[in-house]
């Protein structure tokens, strides 16, 4: 496949870059990415992908926007009120560029389909509000074999690591299991600044296109810590947990888990 | 003794790593806790013992996307 003169010129910014040319921007318009959720985090993940000329999204998100959520994911505007995200978010990243395939999902990931849905990309995004959700995309990425950018915010804070399995720490490296139900607040109860939202959403996004382009250092056995209180970014060296339940050598889980929880999925 | 605790120098009259949770009043089930760059299973934060410059680091849920 070859360019068109118009998709030259949209893209020429990163064409210039050596370490992109013609043929990284090839593998971005080639490349298929997963993106779980379409809200403060899965909004400008898609966003900046789509712009990026990524060749198909996935969005995957069960929801209906509200009014609450507009001062954040930016994909969706005051008339989506009511409509779905995966629609909402389709619309805008298809107005901003056509080339790209949107594929949207009107449901939630579940252990059903959470692998054969992950079997058809080649990187993951996780931009879910709870951690059953963030969990079962842990386990069907590693399951699958496929890359994942793990993210998280609360409040003033945020956090972003990426995960290749069998080469770095997974998220149950760290966490082992999903804490009990209640006990760490959402988002919806304790707040969010927006535009955190935004900046670990587009650090999601630049590794994403780092592993597609396969250039620099992934954000791997590294949790990104970022405090928008004082604009400081921790960085903490993390790596693979001999006792991952998942990825560890006596590791113990080989199936995907319902951590069924659907009260604090409900946004 | 003196620990560095996500970053910070700080000195704590304690021996294990669930004494630093207790003097920092924070719930073992909210933290995953690295020392020195190893992760701490749950059920031996109370006999994983501390020595003088330990690095630790609490690693707090953060579950927020949407």
């Amino acid at each position: 496949m070859s360019f068109t003169e118009d998709q030259i010129t949209r893209y020429s910014r990163h064409i210039l870059l050596p370490e992109v040319g013609g043929k990284g921007q090839k593998k971005l318009s080639q490349a298929k990415v997963f993106v779980v959720g379409a809200g403060g985090l899965g909004c400008p993940v898609a966003y900046y992908l789509g712009a990026a000329g990524i060749g198909t999204i996935g969005l995957i998100d069960s929801d209906v926007v509200d009014l609450s959520n507009l001062q954040r994911q930016i994909l969706h505007h005051t008339p989506d009120i009511g409509r779905p995200k995966a629609i909402s978010a389709k619309e805008k990243i298809q107005a901003l560029n056509p080339d790209v395939q949107v594929n949207t999902y009107e449901e939630r990931l579940t252990t059903k389909n959470a692998r054969e849905l992950i079997s058809q990309y080649d990187v993951v995004i996780d931009g879910v509000d709870n951690f059953p959700a963030k969990f079962l995309i842990n386990d069907a990425c590693y399951l699958e074999n496929k890359p994942l950018v793990h993210g998280g915010i609360l409040k003033f804070d945020g956090r972003v690591m990426t995960i290749v399995p069998n080469e770095s720490a997974c998220y149950r490296c760290i966490f082992k299991n999903p804490p009990p139900p209640g006990v760490v607040p959402t988002c919806q109860e304790a707040g969010i600044i927006g535009v955190v939202a935004g900046i670990i959403g587009t650090i999601q996004a630049t590794e994403a296109v780092k592993l597609i382009l396969k250039i620099g250092q992934p954000l791997t056995n590294r949790l990104l810590d970022f405090d928008a209180r004082t604009t400081a970014f921790r960085e903490i060296r993390v790596k693979r947990n001999p006792s991952c339940t998942l990825c560890g050598p006596n590791a113990s889980i080989t199936e995907l888990i319902d951590y069924d929880e659907p009260e604090a999925c409900a946004l | 003794m003196q620990l560095t605790i996500n970053g910070k120098v700080e000195n704590l009259d304690v021996s294990t790593v669930m004494d630093v949770l207790k003097a920092k009043d924070i719930d073992p089930q909210l933290v995953a806790v690295e020392v020195n760059t190893d992760m701490i299973d749950q059920e031996n934060l109370g006999v994983t013992s501390l020595k003088e410059n330990d690095k630790l680091e609490f690693l707090f849920f953060m579950g927020g996307g949407a």
